[in-house]
């Protein structure tokens, strides 16, 4: 379930801990080569990495604006406008 | 070169310093549905939502006549929104939660995983609808700290640093915090999406 481990190779527990930081660009050279390493070794650690990608994609799209049942409402409440409004300061 | 957004959005400010009733009610039709989303994102869809709009625009008119106009203006009611959420969080009493650990990947003592897991397929699987829907129940299911991080850093698209500045919390909570959350929530998605699952 995970490649041969070497001296310093990264473990699949080691893999989550570094996958947001290699996916933000934020490993070192050097580990981030041992994280390509383990990945491509380790067919549960790439579907890991494939499926927590399309998890933040899906993320922005779940509320993406441009799609017609997003969670923008095409108008607010009438009683909220209302409101808001009141609230407004008096014209110095 | 010709702004004409920027021209326009000149003109609203001017109409709204002046105290113009048309400006104010169009400043609001346009741009509370967007608010009241952004709210609803962090605090559900019920009257801490509005009440967290209403508070958001006090605070806009207060401060119209100091806005630099730097930003454009939905950028800065974002803002705005987005803080007065955050007060009502931090007032409000919290709803009992599934414990996140539950929902983070398994390990045996060597380090190795439990599950071996399976590709996704969700484009095969799932309606683009209905997959939304998932996910956007899924992201509701997460702890409240969770969920916020995850909100404002993949959705709203806050930097790491303006959401930890937000919070009042360091920007190593906030890596922390978001790893956590997509974890989880790829952990509640998992059933749904998995190449023969479901």
């Amino acid at each position: 379930m995970s490649p041969e481990p070497g001296a310093d190779a990264l473990t699949c527990r080691d893999l989550i801990d570094f996958l947001r930081a290699y996916l933000d660009g934020e490993l070192p050279p050097e580990l981030r080569q041992r994280f390509e390493d383990h990945v491509d070794a380790c067919p549960p650690c790439l579907h890991y990495l494939d499926s927590y990608r399309e998890t933040v994609s899906l993320c922005a799209e779940a509320f993406d604006a441009c799609v017609p049942d997003c969670a923008v409402p095409d108008e607010v409440p009438e009683e909220l406008v209302r409101a808001v409004l009141a609230s407004r300061p008096p014209r110095s | 070169m010709a702004d004409p957004a920027g021209d326009e959005e000149r003109a609203l400010l001017a109409a709204l310093r002046a105290g113009d009733d048309g400006a104010y009610e169009r400043l609001v039709r346009e741009h509370a549905p967007r608010m009241l989303a952004v709210a609803r994102r962090l605090l559900g869809d019920g009257e801490h939502a509005r009440d967290a709009v209403q508070e958001a625009f006090g605070s806009a008119f207060r401060a119209i006549g100091s806005f630099a106009g730097q930003a454009r203006l939905s950028t800065w009611l974002h803002r705005i929104v987005v803080n007065a959420a955050l007060m009502k969080l931090r007032t409000r009493r919290r709803k009992p939660e599934q414990p996140l650990d539950d929902l983070l990947p398994q390990f045996e003592p060597d380090g190795h995983r439990r599950d071996a897991g399976a590709p996704w397929q969700p484009a095969e699987r799932l309606e683009r609808r209905e997959l939304r829907k998932l996910v956007r129940d899924g992201i509701e299911r997460l702890p409240e700290a969770h969920r916020t991080v995850l909100v404002l850093r993949d959705i709203e698209e806050l930097d790491t640093a303006e959401v930890a500045e937000l919070l009042g919390v360091s920007t190593g909570v906030v890596k922390t915090r978001l790893h956590r959350a997509r974890q989880a929530l790829r952990t509640l998605l998992d059933p749904h999406l998995r190449a023969g699952g479901g």
